[in-house]
């Protein structure tokens, strides 16, 4: 059973992802970055759910597992639309909406397949090793597309700091998730010290959030070239 | 094999995103002007100094803690100390790079100075409401 720690950091990351929320909504910012808000709310549901089959089944029981892993690529799905959605904001110019929708679906059938193949090969367990194996996979499309954005933002001279600090939070958060499912890959041993680590890592993008809604207005500019160069 | 490979892209990226998120809140802030009070208490005008974090750090824990800003202070605090190491490393061979972290480690106080200027007033706040209570 998780310790009185992990609870605290679990019950702390759930009321800061209802703060992003609530932040998005005091700075009228909800519909604008809906889906950004949808996930916020999609992850509280999560939280509660998981909690449930926890308390009813127990940390280690093949449910709880299951509701874990299952839920958490489902997040991670829901959030490459919100990233889909940020990319709409950025290139909202182009008018290419219904291409990022389509190249977003494309990506996300993509990325299921090919973890689908890579354990069809290697496992007997095959739906328990193809959802720890999807989430790296989707998590490391998440950061790829991330960085894809951040370039996107460099080159179309992208000025509202809001949405600079959502991308480049966003690409931690991949970033550290990737490598984290990455770790649990190669030495399965250190799966419960990574698990912790993992609960730290998710109350970095809610904080973040909420930090960009609450304190970088809309109207707020900054050239992105002031974060991007460093001396050589 | 794929494993190895997604962490250790993962990790450069990382660390690349974290700079720039550093950054980006840095930025923000330098654009705010401080107060003359909080001018006074930290002894910085218009530029700080890297110098004098560790001391705008001690006033700012003096002060009672804002949830929301909690973890921008942690990030820049993470991103000082990583300039301190490059400062002290990588930067004694390079010279550029030198007065590149001097000039970020100053922006890190500034922030700082920033966040304990939101801190004081968040402080004069909570008072008055509980004055008015």
């Amino acid at each position: 059973m998780p310790g009185l720690t992990q609870y605290v950091i679990w019950s702390l990351c759930t009321v800061l992802e209802m703060g992003v929320v609530v932040c998005a909504l005091k700075k009228n910012a909800f519909r604008k970055y809906l889906l950004l808000n949808i996930y916020m709310l999609a992850s509280v549901a999560v939280t509660v759910a998981r909690f449930n089959v926890l308390t009813s089944y127990g940390f280690t029981s093949p449910q709880y597992i299951y509701v874990y892993y299952y839920s958490d690529a489902l997040l991670t799905i829901l959030l490459y639309f919100a990233l889909g959605s940020l990319y709409a904001h950025v290139l909202s110019e182009l008018k290419a909406e219904r291409y990022l929708r389509f190249a977003t679906l494309l990506l996300l059938a993509g990325t299921a397949l090919f973890s689908y193949a890579v354990v069809e090969q290697s496992s007997t367990r095959l739906i328990s090793r193809f959802v720890v194996e999807l989430s790296q996979n989707l998590y490391f499309v998440g950061l790829v597309l991330t960085y894809i954005l951040w370039g996107a933002i460099l080159k179309m001279r992208e000025t509202r700091i809001r949405i600079i600090q959502i991308v480049l939070s966003l690409g931690v958060y991949f970033s550290l998730f990737a490598a984290d499912y990455a770790l649990r890959n190669l030495y399965p041993s250190t799966r419960s010290v990574l698990s912790s680590v993992q609960q730290v890592i998710g109350c970095f993008l809610p904080l973040a959030w909420a930090y960009a809604f609450w304190f970088s207005p809309e109207e707020a500019r900054m050239a992105p070239t002031r974060v991007a160069t460093v001396p050589r | 094999m794929m494993a190895a490979f997604i962490f250790v892209v993962s990790v450069v990226i990382f660390l690349q995103f974290f700079v720039f998120y550093c950054r980006s809140l840095i930025a923000v802030s330098s654009k705010q002007v401080l107060s003359p009070e909080v001018q006074e208490v930290t002894g910085i005008q218009k530029t700080a100094s890297g110098e004098d974090f560790n001391r705008v750090m001690q006033l700012l824990h003096l002060c009672p803690e804002r949830p929301e800003d909690r973890k921008g202070i942690q990030a820049i605090g993470a991103y000082f100390r990583m300039l301190s190491f490059v400062g002290s490393t990588v930067a004694r061979l390079v010279p550029s790079m030198k007065s590149w972290t001097d000039s970020e480690r100053g922006h890190c106080t500034y922030f700082a100075a920033i966040a304990l200027e939101r801190r004081i007033s968040f402080s004069r706040d909570m008072l008055a409401q509980q004055i008015d209570a």
